[in-house]
């Protein structure tokens, strides 16, 4: 049996996808890139089709990423901001996403701050979902994108070392990071104080440390995550100068890294916080790449899931 | 295989007369470009290219296209959604582009490549050259130049080889059924 034929219908972690699937879906990823660069950015294979960007949480980046995505690829976008919606008045997920269902949307785009809620949309809807970002548990096209970007500097993932520094227990980045890399042939290293570094997420291909140097070491990218700052008064860490001085992704620390290594953030940025501004306006720095990389990775997991489903 | 219908001999005359009739019908090789439409259409550019070169001396520019993002039967590649390569290295404006393809049936993949071409840039004219064209038209759309003229049920297959790509020239004619079952 081909390794593609058996086709996840959800995009909501990477349990279900195959490694074949996953290069299939970045290897695509590249003619999407191709279609950005045109005078015509956009092409018309999902046309016809309606996708719904349901964000029960705010993030204006990723929002637009996504929407721009399905109208590169000719879909038609109904954006859907809880904020502003019956979930104040106390409906439920399941009734939203029932309505939404009923309005005959074909596929959703969950973002929520709560663990399982993009499960819960493709329970309810019985239509493709992509998890947006669901609490501190997953963050696949992010993964995906963070994959893509080392993918086109190195040319391959196979036998990279990502080490990936901060707050690693709130981070549903550093989890999706965690599970896909090791899939694709590349190892991590998670870094951050031990108050924000847990145990379980040790694994085959993954491995932690509390020590940045140690973790940049033979890193190929380095990634920098967000100082999430509400943490400061659970206690987790003593004072942001504090945690700058030792986890700061900088110059100072990338003295430790090869040569060759580059610097991701999944953004938004605390500036002199997690990263340096030095380091993030720096010639290693791809952080915008991400952000570019982010829209073809988005474009080609709604044509993976799409396709075919009209 | 119900009949051998070009042979490699065959094939090579057929696209020699259509390499003339394109320099005669464009009135030579100026401001043309010819663009392959991927899988096979794309060595059958080439060998135009190679052959244009040999009778006019003129290296025109080669294209490949592939239309998988223009198709309107997606459920067809639902299961392979691999997107290959598009690469049309020169400015297709204000020139005469000549798409290549090995078989022309529905019209659907040239419908799709025409849109395909036409979101690149803006040629001053495009015409369709196809090595066999085996009727069952659901679009009117007609090529320019044709290889050979195959009238054909549609319970058959046409299967075009290329030493490109399957390691041997020839075109030949199949049942349906034949090949699925081969496929299985």
């Amino acid at each position: 049996m081909n390794a593609l034929s058996s086709k996840p219908k959800h995009l909501l972690d990477f349990q279900d996808w195959s490694a074949e699937r996953l290069n299939a879906l970045l290897d695509n990823a590249d003619t999407m890139m191709q279609v950005l660069d045109r005078p015509v950015k956009k092409v018309p294979a999902l046309q016809g089709l309606t996708v719904c960007t349901v964000f029960f949480e705010n993030s204006t980046r990723t929002r637009v990423s996504f929407e721009l995505a399905a109208r590169r690829m000719s879909a038609d976008v109904v954006s859907f901001a809880a904020g502003a919606s019956s979930v104040n008045k106390g409906e439920s997920i399941r009734d939203t996403i029932e309505v939404l269902t009923a309005y005959k949307v074909d596929a959703f785009v969950v973002r929520h701050q709560a663990a399982g809620a993009a499960h819960l949309v493709a329970r309810y809807s019985g239509k493709p979902v992509i998890n947006a970002g669901d609490g501190r548990r997953a963050h696949p096209t992010q993964a995906l994108l963070d994959a893509y970007t080392i993918r086109r500097e190195f040319g391959t993932l196979e036998g990279k070392t990502v080490a990936i520094i901060g707050d690693v227990r709130h981070s549903r980045v550093a989890r999706s990071n965690a599970e896909l890399l090791p899939k694709l042939g590349a190892k991590v290293i998670l870094c951050g104080p031990a108050t924000l570094l847990p145990r379980e997420l040790a694994a085959e291909g993954v491995t932690l440390t509390t020590d940045p140097r140690e973790a940049v070491r033979n890193a190929d990218a380095v990634m920098a995550l967000r100082l999430q700052q509400e943490r400061m008064d659970a206690g987790y860490v003593g004072s942001l100068q504090d945690y700058a001085r030792v986890y700061q992704v900088n110059e100072d620390l990338l003295a430790f890294a090869p040569n060759e290594a580059v610097v991701l953030h999944p953004g938004p940025m605390n500036r002199d916080v997690e990263i340096s501004s030095e380091t993030a306006d720096g010639p290693r720095s791809r952080i915008l790449a991400q952000v570019e990389n982010g829209q073809a990775v988005r474009m080609s997991t709604l044509y993976h899931l799409l396709v075919g489903r009209a | 295989m119900k009949a051998s219908i070009l042979s490699a001999d065959e094939m090579r005359r057929a696209l020699t007369r259509i390499a003339h009739e394109i320099l005669e019908r464009n009135k030579g090789a100026e401001n043309l470009a010819l663009i392959g439409i991927h899988t096979r259409g794309i060595p059958i550019a080439a060998r135009l290219a190679a052959k244009l070169q040999e009778l006019e001396g003129v290296d025109v520019p080669l294209g490949r296209l592939d239309i998988t993002l223009y198709r309107d039967d997606l459920s067809e590649i639902a299961k392979q959604p691999i997107i290959r390569e598009t690469e049309v290295p020169f400015d297709l404006d204000r020139r005469r582009v000549v798409l290549v393809d090995d078989v022309l049936y529905t019209g659907r993949t040239v419908r799709a490549a025409l849109d395909a071409l036409i979101d690149l840039g803006r040629p001053e004219g495009i015409q369709l050259a196809v090595l066999v064209d085996r009727g069952h038209r659901e679009l009117p759309i007609r090529a320019d130049y044709v290889g050979k003229n195959l009238p054909t049920a549609k319970s058959e297959v046409v299967k075009v080889k290329l030493q490109e790509t399957d390691g041997t020239d020839g075109v030949e004619l199949w049942d349906l059924e034949e090949v699925q079952a081969a496929q299985q």
